[in-house]
């Protein structure tokens, strides 16, 4: 018998995907998410950020967590702890939610998916068992369960998504609408595949036992081998959503959970996500404090900017309401050259009621190790940088 | 016949820190220590060949970095460097190990429970957003709250802001931290019993409380405020033990012309119209000084080396009444090997933490109920930490030192004093308490030395071997500590001050104290103030 | 279906109280009372055939502002123009007696320190006293009134003098033990001293931070915490509320036990709608108030689903677990306690603070304490009608036993218990168990099942620092609103807080009629 490893309690986790994904991670550029070993990238993460749009490209999902909500109580305990009414979400149906505490104030966003009746999954990207216990307690009839470990979970994105998994034989994937839900089987095994994804492109997210997850890649792998599909990793996911506008925790929101100061977490108002808080619902967490801080309007307000140049607006630039830069209006939470927009991109929090006015990003760069500064005119935008028709329509074009 | 400008009446950490920041204004300082070394209770010292032993405190977190950098104390060879987490033992097998990495120390809560792993963050948040408040204060005198003076209300606003900067709910949130058990505030967070009891044990080291009595949450906090380079949580340990702290800040005191004269223990404080003029030692000199600050504890400087006659009315029995109770013992053992734990893996990173003897909560609050009754448990509350196994400069190579705080342990027995013998059979108690973890520890002890508070009190002075100088409950802490009306460094009697962890912000190796008294003084006697502000104002 | 102003759920006495204002104001009031007979934990209990007590045995600082407005003497409240001297029993029968200023059976020294004590806990307790009557400020609030409340607070502290002010703050933290180690020597008087800051918390004699703000509320009115016992009882203040309610035009339905508080929601939001009784009767009104505690509240009868989650995490982790249990014994005669004339009185059955600890220390650990000590009154003493001819009633407080006994109440733990008081007794009284017709110990658990209040904890919510106050139950709720609009608390979990008061009724009319 061999002494078991010392450090084990200390080492990641790895996914079910993982001896495939280890083999083309050749540079070795991992990292990790709730405990799993993770790809930065894989070969380059620009080469992997074409493939999303150009191609198409899985992304491990796995490590995000997953939970089962299950029983007759299920459907009300959702409703009240997010801000959208899960009443509405059909059968087989997905939808991205936030919830919030009781100061309205966003602890985590995520989807959940409907797969019956009484029984919804809430994915998200940070364990929520916590909150989920107290959501959970005074309702008598619904079970929670982790399913985080339990349920592999792969997304495939770009443009040639769909003909692959037709190629793999998912008859019928053609007719899955932008948030629907599908079943299948692979080789006798149950598959669910939903079309939701974090590139704002044409993609689908392919559910399995982790048992068969490698199958599941293999299967895949082979019916995309002419479509050009590559894995991607965490540099490429966070390129292709800040292009479709899309909030990370860390980056555009705080989990309130875990925030130290004062209000330095968001509202789904300041992440420009009103359209989520449904208050034709008489009641959820948050619904008195959201209430107020729509009729008095929200402090900050996130903002997508088109910024004059080509140098990013590197997340922590201070946007200004002069070009002087003496009015100092808001920050900037991520930004980057977007290559398919060919555009310089920024979302950025912005004092609501400076959001009309001329806005200047103050740029710091550096040419050769020499540091520059800049000052650069930013146009607010209303829709994403990238959002082509392909990702709504349905069918999708096969290419 | 000698004339100072100041005399510290005891050389423990903060009685140099208030020397060298009076020395560092020009004033003429004389530090006198009754034993034949420095340091007090921050020491480190040989009782066995070739081992160093910090013999009664062993970790630092809340040392003022302001200090230690206005101090040069790194040039005066002080090196503090955190040590990983710590193991907790529970009962049986159950053992919760502290990884330093995040991710894994969450999946080994989640492997006790899924919703502790995420409420230990939300913990982590909430520590760290309580302890940002009282950090701001720690380098300040508290104001007077009857007073009306300008300073007084300006130091209440100045609190009053902090205060609202939180925010409603966490101001509530607040409240309860200061006033409730840390069994029932932690209730709030963790389901697991051992989960509990590891993050519970901070509110019990040092205090005649117990994990569920009102009061033992703020000194949970109190024990986690404190970091090592901005890490809120974090513990230290010295290189060369904790004595390397004192020596380092005797170094700053002598670089600024202060004297220290040891083995000489001052028999009385001398009190002429009023005012404090000096001190007569053992051996009948006399020295004398504007002003006399004493490091000794509160309790300590007014029932025994001030003459009741002297004294202001009532001020006598404010001191006797000051709460300063002796409740934890020390055992350092000397290793003739590196201890190995069961069930803890052999991973060096694991075991250059500290070890936690715990049990469960229900096992931590027994400790204490035989405290009340006068006895030792027979399962008690043991901290431990092996400082050698990265500190090559305490024990011969491979031969390790291990230090042993104990919770609790009677200031007196309910059978009678204490006595070599029984001595004897605490440390047999404590021993077989990490025996029981360790299989093969008592083979491997080649010295040890056991400290009552009786002897702890005997040797440092410390009242009833009380480690925080005085016990931090509401009723004694702030604006309140020692007493009421005296929260500002000045007590009752002209030209007399008292700088050790009897004032505010009490208890712990942070220099704080003495710093805050030297800022008093030199506002007294109208010299410029040499004390830093401390430096994370926007924390 | 009838449709009221208000409807108070629960007819002990801070619901009686809240009724009778709000009718008093023109409102139609409806009381429902799950119980046959009103009174909550003051209810009339006939443990004996022609044995009278009730839960709570006598009354200590109900208040005189309520008892004038409500006219409660025209009603039939009349109290003992004497209070109840507190007994300190002795084992060798030199008992000392506290009456008010005066205390005798202690040497010279502590009888000063009584004084003086006496004096500066009087001073206390005045300062404190006009803020039991008053809704406290929320701090978010910001109105003017709110912050007068606390600027009146602080300026009445203040005048007290810099030297009362400064020990205010320090003594308000202390044990209770401390505080009386402090000023006294004599065993028996520091624990006949102490036992009002601890009886009906969770605390113990070495406990901070909650002792001496239960003593100073306990001394809010004008007899500075002594008690007595009315004509009819302790019932006989429910009697004289009932009648004053219903002469002010509010109707008292008993034995109609509401299941749900209903509530309806539209787009607009949440809004109570009424109640709906176990029997499926739905009644409608314009607001109902609950005197129900706040976990029953709003985790039973509202339910979770109409709460915000860290609201109902709020709720949740109230500590209201009960300490006391309740000893009652239908004596053939008026028992003899060694060395006492007339067992006329709260005689306290503790030898010192450690006895009180450890007592603590065994229901801390969720055993039965092994050395219970205890609250004896004589309830037929003070009205003969509540025991048949020369016959007695007797009536102990027992401290502490826990709500959540290891392994569970059962009936032989429910025995062991009564037997182990009845003990401790007899030490005091030793042919007690002679003249014992019949005896019942009611433990914790049977007064959170009989009275139907969470924890049978007789304050409905720990009286603890953090939850007094502004914070009392929770800061959402502590200004007699809740966050549910049209439901309001009026009982005991509210501020100020438990005993028979009437102020919690009192103040939450007050806000609703504001």
């Amino acid at each position: 018998m061999s002494t078991p490893d010392p450090y084990a309690g200390e080492r990641l986790k790895l996914s079910p995907f993982h001896p495939r994904q280890q083999a083309l991670n050749i540079r070795d550029a991992w990292t990790s998410w709730n405990g799993y070993k993770f790809a930065e990238h894989y070969y380059e993460a620009e080469y992997e950020y074409f493939c999303v749009r150009n191609l198409c490209a899985t992304y491990d999902i796995s490590p995000m967590q997953k939970y089962q909500i299950q029983g007759p109580d299920a459907q009300t305990l959702l409703n009240r702890m997010v801000t959208r009414d899960v009443a509405k979400v059909g059968l087989n149906r997905v939808a991205y939610c936030v919830w919030c505490t009781d100061a309205g104030r966003v602890i985590d966003d995520g989807t959940i998916f409907r797969l019956a009746a009484d029984r919804f999954l809430l994915t998200c990207g940070s364990p929520c068992t916590a909150w989920l216990e107290r959501s959970a307690y005074g309702f008598a009839e619904v079970e929670v369960k982790d399913l985080s470990d339990a349920l592999a979970a792969l997304s495939l994105q770009g443009p040639t998504a769909c003909a692959v998994l037709k190629k793999l034989g998912l008859d019928g994937i053609d007719a899955v609408k932008p948030f629907d839900i599908r079943h299948f089987s692979l080789h006798g095994t149950a598959l669910m595949v939903s079309r939701t994804g974090f590139t704002g492109d044409l993609g689908y997210e392919l559910w399995i036992e982790p048992d068969r997850a490698l199958e599941l890649w293999d299967a895949l792998y082979a019916a995309g081998a002419h479509y050009g599909i590559h894995p991607y990793g965490e540099t490429a996911t966070n390129m292709a959503r800040l292009e479709a506008g899309f909030i990370m925790p860390g980056m555009e929101f705080n989990e309130a959970l875990k925030t130290v100061h004062f209000e330095h977490d968001q509202t789904p108002f300041e992440l420009n996500l009103g359209w989520l808080v449904d208050f034709n619902k008489p009641h959820f967490s948050g619904r008195r404090a959201l209430l107020e801080e729509k009729r008095r309007g929200p402090k900050y307000t996130l903002t997508k900017l088109d910024v004059e140049g080509n140098r990013p607006a590197e997340g922590g630039s201070r946007i200004y309401g002069n070009k002087r830069c003496t009015k100092a209006v808001g920050y900037v939470t991520s930004a980057m050259w977007s290559p398919a927009a060919k555009a310089n991109i920024a979302l950025a929090m912005i004092r609501t009621e400076h959001r009309q006015g001329a806005l200047w990003a103050e740029i710091y760069y550096e040419k050769e190790l020499r540091q520059y500064s800049r000052v650069a005119k930013c146009t607010p935008l209303r829709k994403p940088f990238w959002a082509p028709p392909r990702a709504r329509a349905t069918p999708p074009p096969d290419y | 016949m000698s004339r100072y400008d100041a005399i510290v009446i005891g050389a423990g950490h903060n009685g140099l820190t208030n020397a060298a920041y009076l020395a560092k204004a020009g004033l003429k300082v004389v530090v006198l220590e009754k034993n034949d070394y420095i340091g007090g209770a921050a020491v480190s010292r040989e009782l066995h060949e070739g081992w160093t032993y910090s013999n009664c405190s062993y970790v630092c977190s809340m040392m003022r970095q302001a200090i230690h950098r206005d101090l040069n104390l790194s040039r005066h060879g002080l090196i503090l460097v955190p040590y990983l987490g710590t193991i907790n033992f529970g009962q049986g097998d159950e053992r919760l190990l502290a990884y330093h990495d995040e991710e894994a120390a969450h999946l080994e809560l989640k492997r006790h429970s899924p919703r502790d792993a995420d409420a230990m963050q939300r913990l982590q948040a909430d520590l760290t957003r309580y302890s940002q408040l009282i950090r701001k204060t720690l380098l300040r005198t508290p104001p007077d709250p009857a007073s009306f003076r300008l300073r007084d209300l300006g130091e209440l606003l100045f609190l009053a802001k902090q205060f609202g900067a939180l925010g409603e709910r966490e101001i509530y949130e607040y409240v309860r931290f200061f006033t409730m058990s840390a069994a029932e505030f932690l209730d709030d967070y963790f389901e697991n019993d051992l989960v509990k009891a590891s993050m519970a044990t901070p509110g019990i080291i040092g205090t005649a409380l117990g994990v569920y009595s009102p009061g033992s949450a703020y000194i949970l906090l109190h024990h986690v405020m404190g970091d090592v380079d901005g890490n809120i949580g974090a513990w230290g340990l010295a290189r060369g033990g904790m004595g390397a702290i004192s020596k380092a800040i005797a170094g700053a005191l002598a670089e600024n012309g202060g004297e220290i004269r040891t083995e000489s223990p001052v028999q009385r404080v001398l009190v002429q119209n009023r005012r404090v003029v000096g001190v007569v030692l053992d051996n009948g000199d006399e020295v004398r000084a504007r002003v006399v600050v004493s490091n000794l504890d509160a309790k300590h400087t007014f029932t025994r080396i001030l003459d009741r006659r002297d004294l202001p009315e009532g001020i006598y029995e404010k001191a006797r009444h000051f709460k300063i109770r002796g409740s934890s013992g020390k055992v350092n053992i000397a290793l003739s090997g590196l201890p190995k734990f069961a069930g803890v893996p052999d991973n060096p990173h694991l075991n250059r933490g500290g070890q936690a003897f715990i049990g469960s909560m229900e096992t931590l609050e027994r400790a204490y109920d035989c405290w009340k009754r006068g006895r030792w448990s027979d399962e008690p509350f043991v901290e431990s930490v092996i400082p050698s196994a990265w500190d090559p400069t305490v024990a011969p190579p491979g031969k390790h030192w291990m230090s042993n705080f104990v919770q609790y342990c009677p200031p007196t027995l309910a059978d009678g004093p204490w006595t070599p013998e029984k001595r004897e059979r605490f440390g047999r108690t404590v021993v077989d308490r990490v025996a029981q973890y360790s299989p093969g520890f008592k083979d491997l002890i080649v010295h040890m030395e056991v400290r009552t508070p009786h002897d702890i009190e005997q040797e440092i002075g410390l009242t009833e071997g009380n480690i925080f100088q005085g016990e931090l409950t509401l009723d004694q802490l702030f604006f309140n500590r020692p007493f009421p009306g005296h929260g500002q460094y000045r007590m009752p009697l002209r030209n007399l001050y008292l700088c050790g962890s009897s004032t505010h912000p009490g208890g712990g190796v942070s220099a704080a104290c003495g710093a805050n008294a030297a800022r008093e003084i030199l506002r007294d006697l109208r010299r410029p103030n040499t004390v830093p502000d401390d430096d994370f104002h926007d924390e | 279906m009838d449709r009221y102003d208000s409807i108070i759920v629960g007819a002990g006495h801070n619901g009686l109280v809240c009724a009778a204002y709000l009718a008093r104001n023109g409102q139609r009031v409806l009381v429902l009372e799950a119980a046959p007979a009103p009174g909550g934990l003051a209810a009339d209990r006939e443990f004996h055939p022609g044995f009278h007590t009730s839960i709570a045995h006598s009354i200590g600082h109900f208040s005189s502002k309520v008892a004038g407005d409500l006219n409660l003497a025209a009603h039939g409240f009349t109290t003992a123009k004497r209070r109840l001297p507190v007994l300190g029993l002795r084992l060798n029968g030199e008992h000392l007696v506290v009456d008010g200023d005066s205390l005798a059976g202690v040497g010279a020294d502590d009888a000063a320190a009584y004084k003086n004590h006496r004096a500066r806990m009087g001073r206390f307790a005045t300062t404190l006293s006009p803020f039991w009557l008053k809704t406290m400020p929320r701090i978010s609030g910001g109105s003017l009134a709110d912050w007068t409340t606390f600027g009146r607070i602080g300026f009445n502290l203040r005048r007290m003098g810099r030297e009362d002010f400064r020990e205010f703050l320090r003594v308000a933290s202390l044990p209770a033990r401390d505080l009386m180690d402090e000023q006294f020597s004599d065993a028996v008087l520091k624990a006949v001293l102490s036992w009002d800051g601890l009886i009906g918390s969770k605390l113990a004699p070495r406990s901070p931070n909650g002792a001496v703000p239960a003593m100073l509320y306990r001394m809010a009115e004008a007899a500075r915490g002594g008690h007595s016992i009315p004509s009819g009882g302790v019932p006989g203040l429910i009697q004289s509320l009932q009648r004053a309610a219903e002469s002010l035009g509010a109707e008292i339905r008993c034995a109609a036990e509401v299941r749900r508080i209903l509530v309806g929601g539209s787009s607009a939001g949440l809004a109570v709608k009424g109640v709906q009784l176990a029997n499926g009767e739905q009644i409608e009104a314009a607001r109902v108030v609950s005197a129900v505690d706040p976990k029953r509240t709003f985790l039973d009868l509202v339910g979770v689903r109409y709460l915000d989650i860290g609201f109902t995490n709020r709720i949740r982790r109230l500590r209201c677990d009960g300490t006391v249990g309740k000893l009652h014994l239908a004596l053939s005669g008026l028992p003899e306690f060694s060395g006492l004339p007339q067992p006329n009185g709260r005689m306290i059955l503790a030898p010192d603070m450690d006895a009180i600890e450890f007592a603590f220390d065994d229901a801390k650990h969720g055993e039965l304490p092994v050395h219970p000590v205890m609250e004896i009154l004589m309830p037929s003493l003070a009205d003969a009608s509540l025991a048949p001819p020369g016959q007695h009633v007797l009536s102990a407080q027992v401290l502490y036993v826990p709500y959540r006994l290891k392994g569970g109440w059962n009936d032989a733990a429910g025995e062991r218990m009564r037997e182990r008081a009845i003990d401790a007794i007899a030490q005091y009284a030793p042919r007690i168990r002679e003249q014992i017709i019949h005896g019942e110990f009611l433990t914790p658990e049977d007064v959170a099942l009989g009275c139907r209040v969470t924890g049978g904890h007789w304050h409905h919510v720990e009286f603890a620092l953090d939850q007094m106050l502004m914070m009392r139950p929770t800061y959402e709720a502590a200004q007699y609103q809740t966050p549910i609009p049209g439901l309001y608390l009026c009982g005991a979990g509210c501020h100020p807080g438990g005993d028979l008061t009437g102020a919690p009724g009192h103040n939450a009319a007050q806000e609703i009629l504001r």
